[in-house]
């Protein structure tokens, strides 16, 4: 049977969200681009302060709408320092214009990951690869988390394995 | 001393000539709102090209409402941040050609400082008197509010300040918008939410209010996935048609309500929960600092509930301790982004010896500190 290119989560509470994405930051490497999807009030704020808990940031993770991006340090597993780019697509209307905000620069970062919401503002500038997390509420609390590698043989199908070699937070 | 103020942090590129930090002889603002309402939305780049191309005719605009000509202008001084980049630097290279070119000092301004000085400003009634109002008292605290950014600021002295509390996920502004969203009420949502909640009952629903404790700091993400959920019964059932999709994204579903689903109510609920901290924690600050002056700051400051929500809370919590403290905010024109603000704060920035040099550079995360 083929291996499955992807990963469907389903987290109980915001906590166990924030767990899920902790768990993803712990196989990330530097130049990884994560696209985060979900309406608002889906949990991307949630997940994503996971993730940075996963990489040791001690800033809070305020949204980045106004700003665009916001940057922060965290730890790589090696102990180097891994920087977090957390970008926030909301308010842009559509793909024209990225350019000049640099958000290219962001796509393939030397010293981090990226994280990328509304990725769907930017869809025709995507690069071909990417990890594609889906956030989808499934009731009050309980959110289904989907883990996708983008193409399916690309090079994040590593990270799929690598996850499902960790421990799986919901069990 | 005539101070012209230039302001291209985000959206609006702004000039202004204030008279001795208080007095405002002009105030023009180029609101990209047109340009923007084209793209359904704010578009960095539109706005930084947006300021290229209206900075010069505002400039002049300003010094021809203040009366003056350029060598008139005593000082140049513009936003260095917090804000957008692309944006920041047209403000900057511009503020520096003119203070070089005119021999004249330049003075790099935090745009957070510059909201809490819109409250020393003094506008023009006829065009010749200026509302006089006595400056703040200090110490004061001041609640700046506005799409991005939540702060609450301790100011003891001009220059003097203590950040005591910020966001830690979304501006209140924002958290007004993205809830006018989620009830599809539209664009822009604070002014969309004040309005329909005027109708609502504020206590029916009931919302979480994120204290955190003892802390200054405040939390509005959470909020929006409560609204979800309290609105969840009211929302038509999403079309059972599959969602158009962007590359390989679905498209999220509008939401539709029913015809009497209680929009206002939750509206209004949303709002008070919103408002409710933002009031309860600037006055419990006021009171632990011994505030003379409690100062609203940003476009939120324009939200009618907040001022009657604050007012309410420092009378209740201040005035047994410390007697009757003001409640102040500027007017409309000077709450949302301008340049006024920016040529006032300089005033006082200047006094205390804040020269900028030619090597002035952008700082789009600038903090408020200093003591």
């Amino acid at each position: 049977m083929d291996r499955q290119p992807v990963l469907v989560l389903t987290s109980e509470s915001p906590e166990q969200t924030r767990e899920i994405g902790s768990w993803l930051s712990g196989v990330a490497r530097v130049g990884d681009l994560v696209l985060l999807h979900g309406d608002l009030g889906a949990g991307k704020t949630t997940f994503t302060q996971g993730i940075a808990r996963g990489l040791g940031v001690e800033d809070y993770v305020q949204s980045p709408t106004f700003t665009l991006v916001n940057e922060h340090d965290g730890t790589a597993p090696d102990g180097t320092t891994l920087r977090l780019y957390h970008l926030d697509l909301y308010r842009l209307a559509g793909e024209a214009d990225l350019e000049s905000f640099g958000f290219e620069q962001y796509l393939a970062p030397v010293d981090g990951i990226t994280l990328v919401e509304w990725p769907e503002r930017a869809a025709a500038v995507l690069p071909e690869e990417y990890l594609l997390v889906r956030l989808v509420p499934l009731g009050a609390n309980a959110r289904q988390i989907t883990i996708e590698a983008v193409p399916p043989e690309g090079m994040y199908e590593e990270r799929l394995d690598a996850l499902r070699e960790r421990q799986d937070p919901e069990g | 001393m005539n101070i012209l103020g230039i302001e291209t942090s985000c959206d609006e590129t702004a000039a202004s000539v204030v008279a001795d930090g208080r007095r405002v002889r002009s105030n023009v603002v180029a609101s990209q709102i047109a340009l923007h309402r084209a793209h359904g939305g704010v578009v960095p780049e539109l706005a930084a090209r947006g300021h290229v191309t209206a900075i010069i005719p505002v400039v002049e605009a300003a010094l021809g409402e203040a009366g003056i000509e350029r060598a008139g202008v005593d000082v140049v001084a513009v936003t260095e941040g917090p804000g957008l980049a692309g944006a920041l630097l047209v403000g900057v290279n511009v503020a520096k050609a003119l203070a070089y070119s005119l021999g004249r000092p330049l003075v790099a301004i935090n745009h957070l400082e510059a909201h809490v000085y819109a409250n020393w400003l003094m506008l023009p009634v006829d065009g010749t008197s200026p509302v006089a109002e006595p400056p703040p008292a200090f110490p004061l605290v001041c609640l700046l509010v506005s799409g991005g950014h939540t702060e609450l600021i301790l100011m003891t002295d001009h220059g003097h300040y203590r950040h005591l509390g910020r966001t830690l996920d979304d501006a209140a502004g924002e958290a007004f918008d993205k809830g006018a969203r989620l009830l599809g009420l539209g664009y822009p949502g604070g002014p969309v939410i004040q309005r329909v909640a005027e109708a609502g009952d504020p206590t029916r629903f009931d919302l979480p209010r994120a204290w955190l404790g003892e802390s200054y700091d405040f939390s509005f993400s959470g909020l929006k996935t409560a609204l979800l959920r309290l609105a969840e019964p009211y929302r038509l059932p999403p079309s059972l048609e599959p969602a158009p999709t962007v590359g390989p994204f679905p498209e999220h579903q509008a939401a539709a309500f029913a015809p009497d689903a209680p929009l206002a109510d939750l509206a209004a609920s949303y709002q008070a929960a919103v408002v409710e901290v933002l009031a309860v924690k600037t006055a419990r600050a006021a009171l632990e600092f011994g505030a003379k002056t409690v100062l609203l700051a940003g476009g939120v400051a324009a939200n009618a509930a907040l001022r009657t929500c604050l007012a309410d809370e420092v009378a209740r919590r201040c005035e047994p301790e410390l007697g009757p403290v003001p409640v102040r905010y500027p007017p409309p024109a000077l709450c949302t982004d301008n340049a006024a603000m920016v040529a006032g704060a300089a005033f006082y920035a200047l006094r205390r010896g804040a020269q900028a040099g030619w090597e002035t550079d952008i700082h789009p995360r600038l903090r408020l500190t200093g003591t």
